[in-house]
């Protein structure tokens, strides 16, 4: 437990609304170790952003907070910390990359100048080698001719290169851990795949741990080691990538490989959505929030949380379906429901 | 960038001569002329020498014409009502006092808008905000005409820091500056505030606080540059405005600026007196967005000025 880098436990965080009070984490638990890749899959609003936000101490402070649990990061405790004391771990030991790099980058500073904005601040250096810290970043990230592109401003970047700006950004300070927050989502697909590809390269290079956000199982695939599936703002099933694509636990992973398109697939196959949408965080329900879509749900789901279930080595999901008590899944699909 | 710059410089030729026209014309429409009021005492002749000696016996084309070539040659012509001292004479003396006052009050109105905006912004909807809202309302809706004298009640007389009028030193300066700076002030104050709350929102913004930036830097060096850009837009005609003297103020604390010579003008129909003034502010005036316009270049470097394209 303690070698883990990361640790998530029980977090919750609470957004105050006009409308009331959102739940938009309830309750997740996750760790990451060093130089491993975990990768946190779900839909819109599922809090997997939010969860991101928290690691980070970014949660605007009103409205949301943190109304419970805790975040252990290298040793120390994260939560409740200052906000002087906040700013030693962002940057320094934990790098973030955003979602839209059009807009992560500031429009009116030079490249190189934020690139190295917070090594400069830690490690007082002189400006010559802020210059050279910045033009080796570049060159880390893959930037062609670094001494011309270290004076340039945003604008004169295309959408995959500021992207790559984003990544030496959230690298500067030699992290222990990156949060990649949907880093490849505003980019083309052949775009996207060059970025993968440099994380990826990066974190075997750099003995990185990345948390990657997505919701694109597609790059869950390409590039991470574990993963967590979050959905209305827990986690519902967790587990190596291998265990989680070839043997997937819960129903709610099932509906989401269903809704992938196979390459492979020997026939015709048509798309499988998951019905309905999920549960109104206001007042999430009492069961299994996934319940109401789910094709197996039985009376229980509605009344209780289920507990995890463990099966190869940290292999979990939170189904009622794996409770010994439960009705074997054949016998529901021959009842008439289908997988 | 230099074709630019010959462009620009032909741009603000050609705008000030359709100025210069459109004034003109406006001017000969009004009705009454620079000698009606010595009419009934002068003998016929001697009006008839005085329009001769300021060309208003020649049609008014022709004396279109004979304008456009003094000014072609930076004469601004003689004033009527004055025996002695011509119009460019008038505006070197009032020009100074005007510019001095404007001066001063752009600094205080830009330093203190900026700085109350900014301030607002950061502590949105707390008493803080309120109250640099409640300041900036005041600031447009009372007129400088009512600032004016408020001030001089309570720093001059009731507490008599400042001298109440006329402009003979610094001290002398320092109430009319006040007065005319309340009302740029508060524009700038509310646009800031609504500038920098944009900002503080970007995602540029996020970045900067996950490198681990404290809040005063970011402010500092990410928020400011980007919220001041819709600012300096206006700052173009309130800088000239201010610097050429509004007439009022001048009036209230007796400053010889350019605001007085203008308005006798008018009632005077003292015409090259009114062209020259105009003529004069509106140079300012374009010479100002100009400069403004190379401003943004500095300041966004998204902005790149070219005589090519549109």
């Amino acid at each position: 437990m303690a070698d883990h880098l990361l640790q998530v436990e029980n977090l919750r965080v609470h957004f105050k609304t006009y409308g009331g009070e959102v739940q938009a984490v309830r309750g997740v638990t996750f760790h990451v170790d060093r130089g491993e890749t975990l990768a946190v899959v779900g839909e819109s609003g599922c809090g997997k952003s939010v969860t991101a936000q928290a690691i980070m101490g970014l949660i605007p402070n009103p409205p949301g907070r943190i109304v419970d649990g805790q975040i252990r990061f290298d040793g120390k405790v994260i939560t409740g910390m200052s906000k002087k004391e906040l700013l030693s771990v962002r940057g320094a030991e934990i790098g973030m990359v955003f979602q839209d790099p059009m807009t992560a980058l500031n429009p009116t500073m030079k490249v190189g100048a934020q690139i190295v904005e917070g090594f400069v601040r830690t490690q007082q250096v002189s400006k010559e080698e802020a210059r050279k810290k910045a033009m080796e970043m570049l060159r880390l990230v893959g930037i062609p001719d670094p001494e011309k592109r270290v004076d340039q401003y945003p604008h004169e970047f295309s959408g995959g290169m500021r992207q790559r700006v984003v990544i030496a950004i959230a690298l500067a300070n030699n992290p222990k851990l990156v949060i990649a927050d949907e880093p490849t989502t505003a980019l083309d697909v052949t775009i996207q795949a060059q970025i993968l590809d440099l994380l990826r390269e990066l974190q075997e290079k750099q003995q990185l741990s990345i948390v990657m956000i997505t919701h694109d199982l597609g790059v869950v695939a390409e590039i991470a080691h574990r993963a967590v599936v979050m959905y209305a703002g827990i986690v519902v099933e967790t587990g190596k990538v291998e265990d989680i694509f070839a043997n997937p636990k819960h129903p709610y992973t099932w509906g989401l490989m269903r809704s992938l398109p196979r390459i492979d697939g020997v026939e015709k196959e048509r798309l499988v959505p998951i019905e309905g949408t999920p549960p109104d965080l206001f007042h999430p329900p009492k069961g299994c929030p996934f319940a109401p879509r789910c094709q197996f749900a039985m009376e229980i789901c509605e009344q209780q949380m289920p507990e995890a279930s463990t099966f190869t080595e940290g292999h979990q999901a939170a189904c009622w379906l794996h409770d010994p008590r439960a009705p074997k899944l054949e016998e529901l699909v021959a009842a008439g429901r289908q997988t | 960038m230099s074709r630019y710059l010959l462009k620009r410089i032909l741009m603000m030729v050609l705008t000030l001569w359709i100025i210069v026209t459109l004034t003109f014309s406006l001017m000969h429409m009004i009705p009454g002329d620079p000698f009606a009021s010595e009419s009934d005492q002068l003998p016929e002749q001697i009006l008839l020498n005085l329009r001769a000696k300021y060309n208003l016996d020649e049609p008014l084309p022709m004396q279109y014409l004979l304008y456009l070539k003094s000014l072609v040659m930076l004469d601004l012509g003689p004033s009527i009502k004055s025996e002695t001292r011509g119009v460019n004479d008038m505006i070197k003396d009032g020009f100074g006092s005007s510019a001095l006052i404007g001066l001063q009050a752009i600094a205080v109105a830009l330093f203190f808008g900026l700085l109350f905006g900014t301030i607002a912004a950061l502590n949105r909807n707390t008493w803080i905000d309120y109250a640099a809202m409640v300041l900036a309302v005041l600031g447009i809706a009372v007129p400088s005409f009512i600032m004016a004298p408020l001030l001089i009640n309570y720093l001059a007389i009731k507490w008599p820091l400042f001298p109440v009028a006329t402009l003979t030193s610094w001290k002398h300066s320092v109430l009319p500056s006040l007065a005319l700076a309340f009302g740029p002030l508060a524009i700038i104050t509310r646009y800031m505030r609504t500038s920098m709350i944009d900002v503080m929102n970007q995602n540029y913004i996020r970045t900067a606080e996950a490198k681990g930036i404290p809040t005063f830097l970011i402010v500092v060096k990410h928020g400011i540059r980007n919220a001041i850009l819709p600012i300096v837009t206006f700052m173009g005609p309130l800088i000239a405005g201010l610097l050429t003297g509004t007439f009022v103020v001048e009036k209230i604390f007796a400053v010889p600026g350019i605001g007085k010579y203008f308005v006798d003008g008018i009632f005077n129909r003292d015409y090259p007196v009114i062209l020259g003034t105009t003529v004069f502010y509106s140079a300012i005036l374009v010479l100002i967005i100009f400069l403004i316009d190379l401003a943004y270049m500095f300041i966004d470097p998204r902005i790149k000025l070219s005589s090519r394209g549109r």
